[in-house]
């Protein structure tokens, strides 16, 4: 009994919260490189996709003989994993020499771990020696995170935007934007879903729907108003409440996620996936889980678009190391390689006119893939709307569809 | 040092239990400084019984966790007692037993992909058969009921029901009970439940209860094969501790709280439907019904056991065709060619995972072996059993939902500043490993005829001998068995794995959850097949090494 | 320290169930006799066995002493008591040889004669070239004489039987029962006996003790 008391005591002490650790100075890069030498970084990101996996693998050989630091490739399921691990190490007293050293990360796990302080601080990212050449005036989603300013607290890594793909080899017509989608679902029922949210790709369908069906998209970029909160999505929930019967199943399942919506496009249950990356369709027809019949394409009036970064918790063992990362991640030889479908297929964060003549010539040679989309295809980039949306919109979702029958 | 041995055992895993009860239950109540709660409240409870769906969700969990048990429970009770002492028990048992080792997902992936609509059998009799080409809209697998997903569970819990009776059975000599059954002119089936199982039940009651607290909380298949709209409360809470708005943790420690109540109150009801099930027993008894024709049903439940075993099989074959498919398209049964792409890709990857999986499980499995061997051997030779029940206590692992509780293992390591070493993994996969050895080895220790030992004293055999010539040589293969058992449980976990190695040890459940997350069938399929072999190899050596060693020992062949 | 008489003395043994006498019983076998101590079961003819042997469950309590050849046994550890032990199961060992029972039974660590003992034990039992064979494919009456072959190569001082007879069919019961006392008395072993068949007390020909009556 005398043991349990005194458990529970020390555990009262662990649990309480502790202050943060010491910063880097990146003004001197060449320091920063010598700390990082003989440095371990572990690297926490999802690691289910086999050529994400690879490519990581090959950054870290290139650091290992550049800078003689070791990247280790920590794989995850969900990125959650990451985050818990920081925040039982705060809860713990662990303010140096946390396990994580550096996470792939954006949206509302950053927001979040911004809001709770578990970031490496102060503002690093735009003072890392590649930030010269990141596009940071005209892709707007480097600086601003789904709606939360990064403020130099993540460090771009990838562009991401919405693309639906679907078979050719079937003939169907495919739907111009989310009305005529609703239109198209009463001609094909049972042959469209989308990942239940709180499914990243979910919630993103659900934003594009919103987005499209709002009368002032203008509202969506501020915290929402509780009490014009039905008004504003009235048109939303009734195309939506058209949409429910003619989903796959009748709206009474759901797939998990991405991955399981592509598979439905494989298996035939559907004829429309949809993902985050243009590059999704090209690479599933390489590794032999999509038909090459299958092709890319976008609504007309535009997609959701965002950007991906990598972040250092800020309790990470090998800071040093993590900034060269993250510094090398954004290089133009490392994007460059990103880019190449054959590798990833990845747009990149970089600005083509920052680049010198040989670089951009490099990036304008890359063949994108049979089912990939060129630069210019991919039409306009709608707008995040601010965190909150999602939030009760996923509530409201849930209370709607989640629970049903 | 033996009469110690509760003492240590408890001692070695007090702190990590304690500190994974711990956190689930401060966060509940609103603490959790490290996330800005400070002070405490039932606010957490109240965010939580304001989801949507929550009633629903729990009522699934129930449902599902005894549903399952009991279905589980009648069938091998039945089967055993309609076919045991016969061939097709013999071959079934043979059948039955390499199943055992395979992973929940991996079973679970196996059968979605055989009775989805698109699924398997499906191709199979498409379109000839159906007219279909393309799959029907058919809700099956995750439908509402969960019925798909008690179905995965029962296929699953049955050779482990299955094989831990047989591991009790030859204590009771039913043989010759079963006969005077016979003799009195009942049933094969009746004459079993009359005389055998009233004293068998007991034996296997805790693996039992083990199996209704898995079902009631399991996460893994109810993801694959469960319903969604909403889903079992188990599997909500997981979505709850990954929300990216960390102030949902306080909600997820309450549910896993409410997860805790809904297993123990499984568990409550469970003990009701023992006795309601023992009066109708003995109710039954006096009225003396024969049920002396009862072939229809030990053909059924033959039939049962097969199909299940079966589905297990042909699900996995298929799982394994995927990890060599290249393209495959529906409604064609086989791929279109065959490609050994995948695992080129996968096996340069697969030795540290292989040896760290080999390293962590031997060792957990070793500690967990001599922890609960020198209990048993105490109170075998003391005769008390007062210091095991305190070891009750090690089963909470098992009760408390496994998410909640490792963050609570998580604070205890970094607090030691045992984390992320081999060290701290070990002890880790022992906390999970230790019950289910102790489960498995405690009633075959505890029913063997304790006038062998008397005989072997008299004959001026000491403790320690009796213990090493005797005992151990006859509880060879319950021992090995259980080691099998606990081997299994560490090589599947992932999660513990993950979050207190930190990553710098992976193993094959890690990479296998990690890159199952990609949804790519091949590649699950190729993990799944790794996964399964070297338990399958542990299982393997835990029937040959006492077959051989006991080579020429007809009562010590196990039950045939 | 009261001197004791040779064999096997129970001196003001008592044993009980909490507040509950079980068996109250002095007795005194001299070497090569048999006491038979009858009863019902449930009337503690068994825990009395087990109290003597040094196996009493720590559930019930006792008092008294037990004498053999002169020593208190009361406390020494069961296996130091050297008191051979038969039940009414063979209980050879399934996991050894027929032979390898018995040697597992010899107390002096003699080598290579060890076998050559066990075999001649065997052969006094009427089961030669037995030694290599599985105790399962014995016959009912092979594996009694075995049983008792191994007791006996144990060198005991005293036999404890309970009920060793009852599962033996009518003319195996005769023939072991014979075999079982003519070692006893040919090596001078008293015999403490527990029985509820009064054919066992009246072949033991010894003083019968009926709990039954007390």
């Amino acid at each position: 009994m005398r043991l349990t008391a005194t458990t529970t005591a020390g555990l009262l002490v662990l649990l309480a919260a502790t202050t943060p650790s010491s910063a880097v100075d990146l003004s001197n890069w060449k320091a920063v490189e010598e700390a990082a030498r003989g440095q371990t970084v572990y690297f926490n990101a999802w690691g289910g996709a086999q050529n994400i996996n690879d490519y990581i693998a090959w950054a870290g050989g290139v650091m290992l003989e550049r800078h003689g630091v070791t990247v280790v490739h920590v794989k995850l399921e969900d990125t959650a994993t990451a985050v818990a691990k920081v925040v039982a190490e705060k809860a713990a007293g662990k303010v140096e020499g946390g396990s994580i050293d550096v996470i792939w990360i954006n949206g509302e796990n950053f927001a979040s771990m911004k809001r709770q302080e578990l970031l490496l601080s102060p503002s690093w990212a735009d003072k890392l020696p590649n930030w010269q050449y990141v596009d940071h005036e005209k892709k707007p989603t480097i600086t601003v995170d789904f709606t939360v300013p990064v403020e130099g607290l993540e460090s771009p890594w990838g562009m991401a935007k919405m693309v639906f793909f679907h078979d050719t080899a079937r003939g169907l017509e495919m739907p111009d934007s989310f009305a005529a989608l609703v239109e198209w679902s009463k001609k094909h029922p049972g042959r469209f879903t989308y990942p239940s949210p709180p499914d990243f790709i979910g919630s993103s369908f659900l934003k594009q729907a919103l987005s499209e069906t709002v009368a002032d998209p203008a509202v969506l970029l501020q915290p929402v108003n509780e009490a014009t909160f039905s008004d504003v999505t009235a048109p939303f929930f009734a195309k939506l409440d058209e949409l429910q019967p003619n989903l796959w199943r009748s709206g009474r399942t759901f797939p998990k996620n991405k991955e399981a919506l592509r598979q439905l496009l494989s298996d035939n249950e559907i004829d429309i996936a949809f993902a985050f990356s243009p590059a999704e369709a090209s690479n599933a027809i390489a590794t032999g889980e999509l038909p090459d019949t299958v092709r890319s394409f976008v609504f007309s009036a535009g997609t959701l678009g965002n950007t991906h970064f990598l972040t250092v918790p800020f309790n990470a063992a090998a800071k040093e190391g993590a900034l060269l990362l993250a510094n090398f991640m954004a290089s133009p030889e490392a994007q460059l390689r990103k880019q190449d479908p054959k590798v990833w297929g990845d747009p990149t964060v970089l600005s083509m006119e920052k680049l010198d003549p040989a670089q951009r010539a490099a990036f304008e040679a890359l063949d994108l893939g049979v089912a990939t989309l060129k630069p210019g295809e991919l039409g306009p980039t709608l707008n995040e709307p601010h965190a909150t949306w999602m939030t009760r919109i996923e509530q409201e979702w849930t209370r709607r569809y989640g629970v049903a029958n | 040092m033996l009469r110690a041995a509760p003492a240590l055992t408890i001692s070695v895993l007090l702190a990590p239990v304690a500190f994974g009860l711990l956190a689930t239950l401060l966060p509940a109540f609103g603490y959790l400084p490290a996330l800005g709660g400070n002070g405490f409240s039932l606010a957490p409870f109240g965010q939580l019984f304001q989801t949507p769906g929550l009633l629903r969700s729990s009522f699934l969990s129930l449902a599902t966790g005894l549903i399952t048990t009991l279905v589980a429970v009648i069938v091998v009770a039945g089967f055993v007692a309609g076919w045991s002492h016969t061939r097709v028990f013999r071959r079934l048992q043979h059948l039955l037993s390499p199943l055992l080792s395979v992973p929940h997902a991996a079973a679970a992936f196996g059968l979605a992909f055989l009775l989805a609509p698109s699924g398997w059998l499906m191709r199979v009799a498409s379109p000839e058969l159906t007219g279909f080409t393309r799959p029907p809209d058919w809700l099956i697998v995750n439908d509402p009921l969960g019925l798909t997903m008690m179905a995965g569970l029962i296929a699953k819990e049955l050779p482990f029901l299955f094989l831990v009776t047989l591991a009790a059975l030859p204590q009771i000599a039913p043989r010759g009970r079963m006969a005077i059954a016979a003799s009195l002119g009942y049933g094969r089936i009746a004459g079993f439940l009359h005389v055998v199982w009233p004293q068998l039940y007991p034996q296997i009651r805790l693996a039992v209860f083990a199996v209704l607290a898995y079902a009631t909380s399991v996460v893994d298949v109810a993801v694959i094969l469960g319903p969604t709209q909403p889903a079992p409360l188990s599997v909500r809470l997981v979505h709850f501790m990954n929300d990216p708005d960390l102030s949902l943790r306080f909600m997820a420690s309450a549910g896993a709280i409410l997860q805790l109540a809904i297993t123990v109150g499984a568990l409550g009801l469970w003990l009701l439907l023992e006795r309601l099930a023992g009066a109708s027993m003995r109710w039954l008894a006096t009225t003396g019904q024969r049920f002396s024709s009862d072939n229809a049903v030990r053909l059924l439940l033959a039939g049962i056991v097969v199909v299940s075993a079966m589905t297990m099989f042909v699900g996995l074959s298929i799982l394994a065709l995927w990890s060599i498919a290249g393209n495959w398209q529906f409604p064609d049964a086989l791929p279109q060619s065959l490609t050994l792409r995948t695992w080129e890709r996968q096996l340069p990857m697969l030795g540290k995972p292989v040896a760290v999986t080999l390293a962590a499980g031997m060792v957990s499995t070793l500690v967990a072996l001599v922890l609960a061997i020198a209990c048993l051997e105490r109170e075998a030779r003391t005769g008390k059993t007062g210091g095991n029940r305190a070891l009750l206590f090690l089963y909470v692992p098992l009760l408390v939902p496994q998410i909640a509780f490792v963050f609570g293992l998580q604070l205890f390591f970094l607090a030691t500043g045992l984390n992320a070493g081999f060290a701290a993994l070990s002890l880790t996969h022992l906390v999970f490993v230790l019950p289910y050895v102790f489960l498995s080895l405690s009633d075959p220790w505890r029913a063997l005829d304790g006038r062998y030992l008397q005989v072997a004293r008299s004959l001026g055999a000491t403790p320690n001998r009796i213990f090493w010539s005797i005992r151990l040589p006859m509880l060879l293969r319950p021992v090995l068995a259980a080691a099998a058992v606990g081997f299994a449980v560490s090589v599947s976990l992932s999660l513990p794995t993950l979050l207190i190695g930190a990553g710098r040890w992976p193993t094959l459940a890690t990479e296998a959850v990690a890159l199952s997350s990609g949804g790519d069938r091949r590649i699950i399929g190729v993990y799944a097949f790794v996964q399964l072999v070297l338990p399958a190899l542990c299982f393997a050596l835990a029937t040959l090494v006492p077959a051989i060693i006991h080579a020429g020992r007809r009562d010590m062949q196990g039950v045939s | 320290m009261n001197l004791k008489p040779t064999g096997l003395v129970l001196d003001k043994v008592a044993i009980r169930l909490g507040q509950r006498v079980l068996v109250e019983l002095s007795a005194t076998i001299p070497p090569g006799e048999v006491l038979t101590v009858m009863g019902a079961s449930g009337s503690g003819k068994s825990t009395l066995l087990a109290f003597v042997g040094g196996f009493l469950e720590p559930a019930f309590s006792a008092s008294g002493s037990v004498w053999l050849d002169g020593q208190e046994i009361t406390r020494l550890p069961a296996h130091q008591r050297r008191l051979g032990l038969l039940f009414q199961d063979p209980l050879l060992f399934p996991h050894m040889s027929v032979g390898g029972n018995l040697v597992f039974a010899l107390r002096d660590p003699a080598g290579a004669s060890r076998r050559e003992l066990a075999e001649q034990a065997l052969a006094e039992a009427g089961l030669e070239g037995f030694f290599e064979r599985d105790p399962a494919t014995l016959s009912g009456g092979q594996k009694a004489r075995a049983a008792l072959m191994r007791v006996l190569l144990s060198k005991p001082r005293a036999l404890l039987l309970d009920e060793p007879f009852s599962k033996l069919d009518a003319a195996l019961k005769q023939q072991i029962r014979s075999f079982v006392f003519a070692e006893a008395r040919s090596r001078g072993l008293p015999v403490l006996l527990v029985t509820h068949d009064r054919a066992d007390a009246d072949a033991a020909g010894g003083a019968i003790v009926d709990l039954g009556e007390a």
